[in-house]
This record gives C-alpha cells, structure tokens and sequence, in this order.
C-alpha cells in the first residue's frame, strides 16, 4: 500500500528512528510529526493533571457528591439530543443541497453552514430575548392572538434549541463534501444489481456517510458538552457550567482541575463511541473507479417541501438571530448610541482565523495520513490526543497554556504564534475529521498508480493524493475559520496585549449591555466569515464542473 | 518614573472636565481644567530611559473604563497597554504566571478578584489609600476601590410600585414572591452581599434566608444584565442585582425601559455597598507609571467619569455622584467591616449546601 505516508518516508533520512518505531509501520517522517503534533495538542491534559495533584481534599469532597452525578447527567442528556437532532438537520440538508436538483444549492450551503459562525453567548442573548417568555416572539403574536406569555424557553428546551442550531453545521459541511466525493460508479453498480433509487439511497449512499456523520457528530458533541455561553444564559446547568463556577467564585485551579478531567473522561467515552460506530469497515471502492461528478437526483414534487425546509432553516438560524442584530443596531443608532469602530478588530479576526486555519491543516497532514494509512494502537492514542482541546472548555486551555508558555517558553507568551497555538489545540479536531474522513475515500493505488507512472513521491503529494482530498481541506479550512472568528477566551487571554478581534468586542459591550454596539460587531463576525465561506464554495462549484446530466427520477 | 503631585485638584465640585496638557518640560506639567477655573500642578520627573509601557489587566469591562484609560493615556504620554477579560479569567491568569506576569495593576470588577491574588499585591502609598473611606479599600492597604455601586432590588414598573416591595430581604421569602424573582448566585457581588449577611444576621439566619428563597423558587441567572433585562421584559417580577446596570438598560431601551431600581429603606445586607478597585503586582515593572494610574483614578476626573458615565458612586470625598441615583447618604447601609466581608469561601460553601451552588 502506497500513500502519503510511504512518500513521506523516501523524503526522509533513513534508518531506524527509536524505540517508538516498533509501536508502528508507518515510517518515521510521518510518524515523528504526528508525534509532534499530537504531544503539543495534548499540553492541556498534562496541565490539568499537575493542579488536581495540587489539589486539597476538599476537591476531591466536592467531586464525589450526588450532585455531580445528577450534572453530569445533565449533561449527557443534552449531548445525546444536541447530537441526535444535528444529524437530523444536517443530512437532508446535505443531500439536498448536494445531490438534488434544488436551486441555488451554493447559496444555500452558505447559508445553512452560517449558524457557526455565530458566538454562543449572542445566540444564548438572541435566543432569550426573541423566544423568552415575554420576548419579541410574544410580543409579535400579543396583538393577533392575545398570547401575554410563552412557555419558559430556560433549562433544556432553550439549550437544546440553542445548541442545535449552532452546532448541526459540524455535522453538515463534512457530510455535503463526503457527498461530494463519492464515486457516482458505487450508486450505478447498486442500481445495475437491481436496487431501487431509495434501496440505493439507503443501503450505499447513506452507510458511505458514516465516517463523515460520526466524525461531524462527534465535533457537535464534544461543542455541546463544552459550550459555556449558551447554557449559562439559557440556564441548563452543565458540567462546564460547573466548571466556570469553580473559575468565577472560588479561584481554586485544583477543584477546576479536578472537574475538568472529569469532562475529560466523559469526552473520552464519546470518542469511545465513535469509535465503535466507526469500526473498521471500508468507504473506498476496490475497483479501477473514476472520480465523476456526483449525479444530482430531480426532487420533482418534493420540490416545494425542499425549499420550504430549506427557507424555515435559513429563517431560524440564520434570519432570525440576524434580525435581532440588525434591530439592536437600528434601535441603537436611533438613540443617539455612538457605534465603535470595527476596522481594527474586524482585520485582526480575519488574520487570526486564516492563520489558525492554515496551520490547523499544515498540522492535520501527518496525522490523518498516520490514522488513515497506518492504523495501529500508537496511531490510536495519538488522534484521540488530539481531542483534548476540543474536549475542554476554552478558559481552561487557555490558562494551560498561560501555565506552559510563562514556565517554559516565555518569549512566546502573549504573542500572536501562541495565539494561534492556541487555536490549533483547540479546533484540531475539526480539522482532522474532515481531512481524515477525505483521505479516508481515496483509494491507495491511485498513488501507487502515479508512482508506477515515474511520478516522485513529493510530486505523487502534490499533484495527485492533494487535489482529491482538497474537498475535504477546503471544509476543514472553513471550518476552523469560522469557530477562530467567534473564540473568545483564548483570545482574551492570550492575545498579545490591546488585541481585539470582533468576538472581543462584541463580549465586551455585550457584557455591559452596549446591545447596539454588540450587534454591530456580531453581524461583523457572520459577514466576514460569509464572504470567504461563499468564495470557497465557488471555487469548489468550478474546480467540479457538472459535466454530468441530472438522473430522471 | 517618578512622579509627585501638589495641589492636587483639591476642593470643590469640579465640572467633568477634560485636562488639557499646556505644557510639558522636563520636570514640570501643567494640567489646566478647562470649565473650572483653576490649575494644578503635577511634578514628573522622567528618567532618561523610559520604554517600559504601563500594564494594565482590567477585569472591568472594555466599553465601561476605555474612555478614561485614554485620558490617562492623553494625559500622562504613557504608552498604556490594557488586557481586557472577565476578573475571574484574569485572576487565574495572574495565579499562573506568578512572578513573570508582565502586568502592573490589576483592575478588578469586585473585591473578591483582588482578594485571590492578594499575594501578588503590593501595599499602596498611605497617600493614596488615605483618598478613599475606610470600608472601601484593603485593610492591609494591597488595594483600593475606584467606585462604589450598591445592592438594590431592581423591579418592574408595570408590574409593581415601590409601596408593593417589602422594607427588607426577608420580605421576599413570603409565599406571595414564589416564582417571581431571579438573583445571580455566581455572581461575586451577590456573594459577597451573602457573606455581609452573615456578618450581620449570622450563619444559621443567613442559611435559613437562603433556603426560604430556595423554596420561593427564585430563578438563577449567570449575572446581573440578564436579570435586569428579564425584570424590563416582564419576564420576572424583579431581581437582586447591582444598581448600575439599570442605567445601561436605560441609555440603551430608552426611558420606557420597564424597570427602576429600589434600595430596600429596612438597610440590612440587602443594602449593601460595595467596591471595584485596583491593586498594584508587586512584581511591577513600571511602578511609579502604576501609582500614576491609580492616582489618576482617584483624582477628581477618574471619579467624576464613574460618577457620570458609568452611573457609579464616587469614592473620594467632594466628587459628587450623579444625580440620578440616590444619595450614597440615603442608602441604610449596614456597618459591616471590610474584614468581616473576606469569608467567600464560606459563603461558597453555604450556597453549594443549600444547593444554589453545584
């Protein structure tokens, strides 16, 4: 088997390399920087285990109370709904915007994957203040229906509808360009075998999802159990919730420590389920093969349900939250506020989440090639350590790193490198899933073929195993320009001193109340982060021409 | 740097009046107020090298104090770097980077901040101290409020008046409030109105009034702006919370903004009046330009700002608060010691028991 990997180790200087050798076959110019990288993204963990050895024993009386195991449940039951639902919103729409004849189906994609973008702490804010008890939904239906108050949206129902709705675009932007990749030739084979359209869309097109849906799925719950913003203003109490409490009131590292392992643990166990989901099943074909253009099915009188499910997901998530903004603005500006100026910061944002995004996929190379190519327990523990960020609340990666920089490597601290450090451990993840799940679909002797043709190693990387997993780059990319617009505190505390990006800014007058200059600054993030997400899907539209006719259905 | 004032803006109700720099020698600024008709001199005494910029970690929010950072800034010529995130956040930063932090004061939103890095504080100049009352600064002298704000319940207008609120906290723990109020229990100002309340009343009165409210089924809230805005909507009835914020919603919503602010006339700890101040590290590297700051923040300017702009009370005698608010001297405050309020831990406890806390 040929791949990235073995191209990799002819670059590399020979001989064997260590001990660490015999734990995998992979050659060691891949294995050391998955190594590498793997080691840096699990900095966190290492923290966290030297303050709860610190930690006194009245950390140890608070962990082992009732009252966390009814959290933690808590919380368990919010990641399994938020997760559920995501994959629910996220697949139809996938498929619809994909491999279906809906119109305007880039505008579409933009729109539905824009929810990301948005902070959690104004979604939490828009989401009171619209559907709260006494919020501007009620006061909209109080003149027609008479309706004087909603039922409370606080507790579960608020912060499941919150988080959904942020969160189901993990789920949807590797599902679209899984879709994107598959080989069309699989689908003709299942209906030649006498399967019907549905029995082809059920037994090959949806099972070939499955590695994009359970990695998507994963980010979402792994966001779910972490998020701080949402959940403390919709008032459901998770163990992050627990987490910042320790942080707000008690300043004792050892007890939020201790805590933090503890949601350490249970993000274990959902990588654990991932992993048994995932299995070792295949999702490239074994034939000679050809990458075509998927075909794209006419949804005839399913027409109108499409659109009008694509319209209702645009109206809430996107419409919605953006109206609240714009409201805030208007109404601010007609009383007299003075709006900030946004310039600084809104470059700042922009430079940060291209930056993070770029190192984020430089990084995710060696390890995807290593999971993919290479399986073996060493590979294992590497990817899973590099959930660790992912897996934690961003405060406590954040005073990791404060911990490791001013120890150890203090030149670095408070700079925009370890910044940017930062957000690579924090959002890892979102990029691995999405190249490994890309490279995972490119058959090895695609490279071996490009080898045999006299092709050189480097050039079998550039020219051939690059273009086909680009798809999956691009949306990895995407991705984690968008979660580094919106992160807030890894910015705060690490950014070089006076950095503001427009997530800073939108906090702070957020925080104080300045609802018009808040606004101001949120709309900012979803706009800049539009623009290039826009522009990649464009890219993406031309580098695939449709050069195949729709099926008739 | 070393710097030295006389004449210090001494006396009478000065307008809120930018200072102008009219000259600026060697050793010698003149900083003349511009509607009041008076000049003040200020002895700067600058040595030949001075790059180091003033460090500043600002637990208080950007859009409430970068107004008057920049008048320092103006003011002074001082290359000012600020960081700006939540107390809590930046305390534990401090805590981490011990002795190598590079920051020079700690501008903290409560007095709980202050208290978790008191370690790393160094006492203030007795000049300064000596500005602000007695129960408004460290007793050690490792720090100093900048500005008062008091507890008060905040209400809904259509909902209620002030003559359906009770004289003091205790009222709200009959059945008639049940589902009606929310408080921020996380909240470091709440919590420490929790440990006044057991200096007055003592633990198991305090306990007691806990659990009532518990029972009455009072909402919580992450922090003080959710509460006020839940209180404007109608969404509760009314709320436990600092009395600032109002004044935001107000500037924001406009006057029909369906919420006032009523400080309970029984006093008690329901009254309580507390502090956001500055400390200075004592591994500072630019002390002198750190005593210039806090200085500056408790000159009649700094304190006419959070009197003005932030609807704050003025710590410094003679600075007049705004007159929006009630007197300072109206409010029945409790007489709780500085000292008396340090037990969070305490307090922390006893929230977590009653189960208001996780």
């Amino acid at each position: 088997m040929v791949s990235i990997a073995r191209v990799m180790r002819v670059a590399a200087p020979g001989g064997p390399i260590g001990r660490l050798g015999r734990w995998t076959h992979a050659p060691p110019a891949l294995w050391v920087p998955a190594l590498v990288v793997g080691l840096l993204l699990a900095l966190p963990l290492v923290y966290l285990v030297i303050r709860t050895a610190g930690a006194g024993d009245d950390a140890w009386a608070l962990l082992f109370r009732w009252r966390t195991v009814m959290i933690l449940l808590r919380t368990v039951a919010l990641v399994v709904t938020v997760t559920v639902a995501s994959v629910l919103i996220a697949v139809p729409v996938a498929w619809l915007t994909v491999r279906s004849n809906l119109p305007w189906p880039r505008f579409w994609s933009v729109v539905a994957a824009l929810p990301l973008v948005i902070p959690s702490f104004v979604a939490g804010l828009v989401v009171q203040v619209a559907l709260g008890p006494r919020g501007m939904l009620q006061q909209a239906l109080e003149p027609i229906l008479g309706v004087t108050e909603l039922p409370s949206i606080y507790g579960f129902p608020g912060a499941a509808l919150t988080l959904t709705l942020l969160s189901y675009p993990y789920v949807l932007l590797p599902a679209q360009s899984s879709l994107r990749r598959q080989d069309p030739l699989l689908e003709d084979a299942s209906r030649s075998l006498g399967h019907g359209r549905r029995a082809t869309l059920r037994r090959v097109t949806l099972p070939m999802l499955g590695p994009a849906v359970g990695a998507g799925s994963l980010l979402v719950a792994l966001y779910t159990l972490t998020d701080f913003g949402a959940v403390s203003l919709l008032r459901y109490e998770t163990f992050t919730w627990a987490i910042f409490v320790q942080f707000e009131s008690a300043f004792d590292r050892g007890v939020a420590a201790a805590l933090s392992l503890v949601l350490v643990a249970l993000a274990a166990a959902i990588l654990a389920v991932e992993a048994v989901a995932r299995g070792r099943a295949r999702y490239h074909g074994v034939g000679p093969g050809a990458m075509a253009e998927p075909r794209r099915i006419l949804l005839g009188r399913w027409m109108a349900p499409a659109l009008a499910l694509m319209a209702a997901l645009g109206a809430v998530a996107l419409i919605g939250p953006m109206g609240v903004l714009a409201y805030w603005v208007g109404r601010g500006l007609a009383g007299g506020q003075e709006l900030i100026s946004v310039w600084e910061p809104l470059l700042n944002s922009v430079l940060v989440a291209a930056l993070a995004a770029i190192a984020a996929a430089v990084a995710s190379l060696p390890v995807a090639a290593l999971v993919v190519r290479y399986p073996s327990r060493f590979a294992w523990v590497i990817e899973r350590a590099t959930y660790t960020g992912f897996a934690l609340p961003g405060l406590v990666v954040a005073i990791s790193l404060v911990f490791f920089a001013v120890n150890l490597a203090r030149p670095l601290y408070q700079t925009l490198f370890l910044l940017i450090m930062a957000y690579v451990v924090l959002f890892f993840p979102a990029m691995l899933a999405a190249v490994r799940t890309a490279l995972a679909q490119v058959r090895p002797n695609v490279e071996d073929a490009a080898r045999t043709l006299g092709r050189s190693p480097i050039a079998t990387l550039v020219q051939v195993t690059l273009p086909l997993i680009w798809p999956g780059i691009a949306s990895g990319i995407g991705l984690v320009f968008l979660l580094t617009m919106k992160e807030l505190p890894a910015t705060l505390i690490l950014g070089p001193i006076g950095f503001k990006t427009l997530a800073t800014a939108t906090w702070s007058a957020a925080s104080e109340a300045f609802f018009a200059r808040a606004a101001m600054s949120a709309l900012l993030i979803v706009l800049a982060a539009g623009v290039p997400l826009l522009l990649l899907r464009l890219r993406m539209g031309r580098a695939t021409p449709a050069a195949t006719p729709p099926v008739r259905q | 740097m070393s710097l030295t004032r006389r004449a210090l803006l001494r006396g009478g109700a000065a307008a809120a009046a930018l200072p102008v720099l009219t000259a600026c020698g060697e050793s010698e600024v003149v900083i003349k107020e511009v509607e009041v008709e008076r000049v003040v001199t200020v002895t700067v005494t600058r040595p030949p090298s001075e790059a180091q910029p003033l460090v500043i970690y600002s637990g208080r929010s950007e859009s409430l104090v970068d107004p008057i950072i920049q008048q320092f800034r103006s003011m002074s010529g001082l290359d000012v770097q600020v960081k700006y995130a939540g107390t809590p956040a930046l305390a534990a930063t401090l805590l981490e980077e011990g002795d190598a932090s590079p920051a020079d004061v700690f501008f903290a939103q409560d007095p709980g901040g202050l208290g978790a890095v008191e370690s790393m504080l160094s006492p203030l100049p007795e000049e300064l101290l000596s500005r602000v009352p007695a129960w408004a600064r460290s007793p050690q002298g490792l720090w100093a409020g900048i500005s008062g704000r008091a507890r008060v319940v905040v209400y809904n207008t259509d909902r209620l008046s002030p003559a359906d609120l009770p004289d003091d906290l205790w009222g709200f723990t009959d059945s008639s409030w049940r589902g009606r109020l929310g408080w921020p229990p996380t909240n470091a100002s709440f919590q420490t109105m929790v440990t006044g309340m057991r200096a007055v009343w003592g633990d198991d009165r305090t306990r007691e009034w806990l659990d009532a409210m518990h029972a009455n089924e009072i909402g919580i809230y992450p922090k003080n702006t959710p509460i006020v805005a839940a209180t404007g909507a109608g969404e509760i009835d009314g709320g436990l919370v600092n009395h600032y914020y109002l004044h935001r919603f107000l500037a924001e919503e406009g006057e029909s903004f369906a919420a006032r602010n009523y400080h309970l006339p029984g006093g008690g700890p329901g009254s309580l009046v507390m502090v956001a101040g500055a400390g200075i590290l004592g591994t500072a590297a630019n002390r002198p330009a750190a005593e210039q700051f806090v200085d500056f923040l408790l000159s009649t300017v700094g304190q006419q700002y959070f009197a003005s702009t932030t609807h704050e009370y003025p710590l410094v005698e003679g600075v007049k608060a705004s007159r929006i608010l009630t007197p300072l001297a109206d409010i029945n405050k409790p007489a709780i010691a500085l000292s008396d309020l340090a037990d969070l831990q305490g307090t922390q406890a006893m929230l977590r028991e009653a189960g208001i806390l996780p």
